[in-house]
């Protein structure tokens, strides 16, 4: 699908004017000393940071830094063991899971495989959360999963199953399910893992434009830098000993070293590569490609 | 001799904390079903996949062993000449033993895997939870059809199964072995009460139904999400299922003063 | 949700299906009967119930008119046995009630044998006449001692022969 095309399909239909939880000045969603581990495994030991409303903001670490941890924590999926998780005014740690259902009615999330329910069409993927917890009628219910829809793109493609989709569909029509109950706060869980540089593109764009149309807060994890380049308002980057935040500007000019590493792409030689995953305590690191122009390996 | 016990001692501590999470999760169930929405229509697929699909298994195994216990039953019988009780022996076996408890064994390792697999596998491809990122819970809406699709299906395929080997045994005690006909059904009428054999036989299939619906609906539910961890759930369901069936099925007996 | 219509449908069938086999094991093999509305309770008094267990049938000419709801012992040691019948049933006064076997070796039940009187029994009456359950010991001694005093009568040796009556 071109730019053109993206640009050219019809926007989603008006939103009624909605006062996203925080003001100006208070983050939508903020961390204070949380701490999280997987058995005896600690992964996040007293992270701090927060997300501004309005913002796109990419989460960035190393394989095992936890970044898929904290936003599941901040979607109340798993429980910290310490610290405090504000989302859209409410501490969510320690909640009973009957509680976090009524954080979760003002969020979305995009799950990195989909996550859609295999055995619906992708229509009836989209209406469910609609037809569980509003009241809207058939039609109306029928017009806004259209309009999530041509939100990302797609057209036609009511009545397939998520098997018969390409990768990139998957992605797209995930961000449609998650966009169809009009949330307050989106999170997105690698949103271009396994997908061809066009598709890449598209999924960008996508992300952006809903954010600049709607001023939807949106926490994303990725580590394909270029993107993340382009398109965050705020990066948090999660380091083994240490969270460092900040605008991609600023970060780029860090005076960490690993921030650095971690963001540009200067280097080419498979040794220089190893030795910067030497930096990176746990697991692999892909190699960087010179000259980056949202091309992934 | 200390490391002996000890470890007998973590093993019944294991054992009990398994059993009270089963018993937890058999609330949450029930807490769930009381509360709308009704999902009759998520219940009635599940019969489907559930109950019609077992059919065949069903009846084609109901067949074979009505036969084999006919076959069986007449050579004993008649070395004491008392093959006219033929129908006797086959209906009172199966309706007080072996229709509720080799349907549920049946049922178990087709249906009851498959339960396990289903909700694995949604586990593994994070679909649970994104559910409960809708603000659905899972147990309500993936667990709680399928453990009253096998509760519900369970009683109806044993019936179906005792009614096949009826009818297998029929075919082999009056057309092979040569009993007459009228002699095998009245026997059989004769000896069957309903108050002592047919509604014993309906109470343990309809707790074998629950028991196959708690463990195959728990062991999904708490599968690692990963393809090994799917598959272990899988066997466990399938073995510890089976035991229970089995276990369940002295007590219910001794319990119904047979 | 799109429901699929056919298989819906099986599955209803499945279930009827089911139920048929229920029902076909339940009346048919087990015997379970409709009990009647049981709308008429009666009683009757007997000497030697043997045999007769709650639940056993009640019959008038081989028609199952209701059921016998419990037994027990009245202040003068004879058996009280109730019994309920179908509110349909016209059941005259002089009505007799008789303990019989099914065979030889079979189930015990109730046998009415309706009088002749107009005014019928209403709920709560009795039974007036009655006729106790046979018990095959006692006959079989009951003929072994008249055959004793026949031989007895005609012949001194007999009294070998005698039984306990």
């Amino acid at each position: 699908m071109t730019d053109e095309a993206v640009a050219g399909a019809r926007g989603p239909a008006s939103r009624s004017a909605r006062s996203v939880g925080a003001t100006a000045t208070s983050p939508a969603v903020s961390l204070s000393g949380v701490h999280m581990s997987y058995g005896r495994r600690p992964v996040l030991r007293g992270v701090s940071c927060s997300f501004p409303a309005g913002a796109i903001s990419v989460v960035l670490g190393g394989s095992g830094s936890g970044k898929s941890t904290v936003l599941k924590l901040i979607g109340g999926l798993i429980k910290a063991s310490a610290g405090r998780i504000d989302v859209a005014g409410r501490n969510v740690v320690g909640l009973r899971e009957s509680e976090l259902y009524v954080v979760r009615r003002s969020l979305g999330m995009m799950f990195q495989n989909g996550a859609l329910l295999d055995s619906m069409s992708v229509f009836d993927n989209l209406a469910f959360p609609l037809r569980e917890h509003s009241d809207l009628g058939r039609d109306e219910i029928t017009a806004r999963v259209h309009e999530s829809l041509a939100a990302v793109g797609l057209e036609d493609v009511d009545d397939l199953l998520p098997r018969e989709l390409s990768g990139g569909m998957v992605k797209r029509v995930a961000l449609a399910r998650a966009l169809v109950g009009h949330p307050e706060i989106l999170l997105v869980d690698e949103p271009f893992s396994g997908l061809d540089p066009l598709s890449t593109k598209l999924i960008e764009a996508l992300l952006v434009r809903i954010n600049r149309q709607h001023g939807m807060t949106m926490i994303v994890v990725s580590h394909h830098i270029p993107s993340t380049m382009r398109m965050a308002d705020r990066i948090v980057l999660l380091l083994p000993d240490t969270v460092v935040e900040g605008a991609p500007a600023e970060l780029r000019s860090s005076e960490d070293v690993r921030v650095r590493h971690f963001l540009t792409e200067e280097t080419d030689d498979s040794e220089a590569v190893l030795a910067k995953a030497a930096e990176f305590e746990q697991g692999e690191r892909r190699p960087e490609r010179r000259g980056g122009a949202g091309a992934h390996p | 001799m200390n490391e002996a016990v000890t470890r007998i001692g973590r093993a019944a501590n294991g054992i009990t904390e398994e059993l009270g999470r089963l018993a937890a999760f058999a609330g949450r169930i029930l807490l769930v079903t009381l509360r709308p929405p009704l999902r009759f229509g998520e219940f009635w697929a599940e019969l489907f996949k559930i109950g019609v699909l077992s059919i065949l298994i069903i009846c084609v195994s109901g067949v074979a062993v009505g036969m084999v216990l006919s076959l069986q039953g007449y050579t004993t019988l008649v070395r004491f000449g008392a093959e006219n009780s033929l129908g006797a022996v086959v209906g009172l076996s199966l309706i007080r033993e072996l229709g509720p408890v080799l349907t549920a064994l049946l049922v178990t390792g087709r249906a009851g895997s498959s339960v396990t697999a289903e909700i694995g596998t949604m586990k593994a491809t994070e679909q649970l939870d994104g559910l409960r990122m809708m603000a659905i819970d899972p147990v309500d809406y993936v667990v709680r059809p399928k453990a009253w699709a096998m509760a519900v299906a369970m009683p109806l395929l044993s019936a179906m199964f005792i009614v096949s080997a009826i009818g297998g045994g029929y075919f082999v005690g009056v057309h092979l072995m040569g009993i007459d006909g009228g002699t095998y059904m009245s026997s059989m009428e004769n000896s069957v009460d309903f108050e002592n054999d047919v509604a014993g036989s309906l109470l343990k299939a309809a707790v074998f139904g629950v028991i196959v619906a708690l463990i195959s609906t728990y062991r999904g539910h708490q599968a690692q999400p990963t393809s090994a961890g799917v598959s272990a759930a899988t066997t466990s369901t399938v073995v510890l299922a089976s035991v229970t069936v089995l276990v369940f099925d002295y007590i219910l007996t001794a319990l119904w003063g047979v | 949700m799109s429901a699929n219509g056919t298989r819906d449908f099986i599955t209803g069938l499945f279930v009827l299906v089911g139920l048929v086999a229920l029902a076909y094991l339940s009346f048919t093999v087990g015997g379970l009967q409709y009990s009647g509305d049981g709308g008429l309770p009666v009683y009757a008094l007997f000497d030697q119930v043997a045999g007769l267990k709650p639940k056993s049938p009640v019959e008038i000419a081989g028609v199952r008119v209701g059921q016998v709801s419990s037994i027990g012992l009245d202040e003068t040691f004879r058996a009280r046995v109730n019994l309920e019948l179908d509110s349909s049933v016209k059941l005259p006064v002089d009505s007799s009630a008789a303990i019989v076997t099914a065979g030889i070796l079979g189930d015990r039940y109730i046998q009415l044998t309706p009088g002749a009187e107009d005014e019928v029994m209403k709920p709560g009456e009795q039974i007036a006449y009655t006729e106790s359950a046979m018990v095959l010991e006692r006959l079989i001694g009951k003929f072994l001692v008249n055959v004793g005093d026949k031989s007895k009568d005609e012949d001194s040796d007999a009294e070998d022969k005698e039984g306990t009556p």
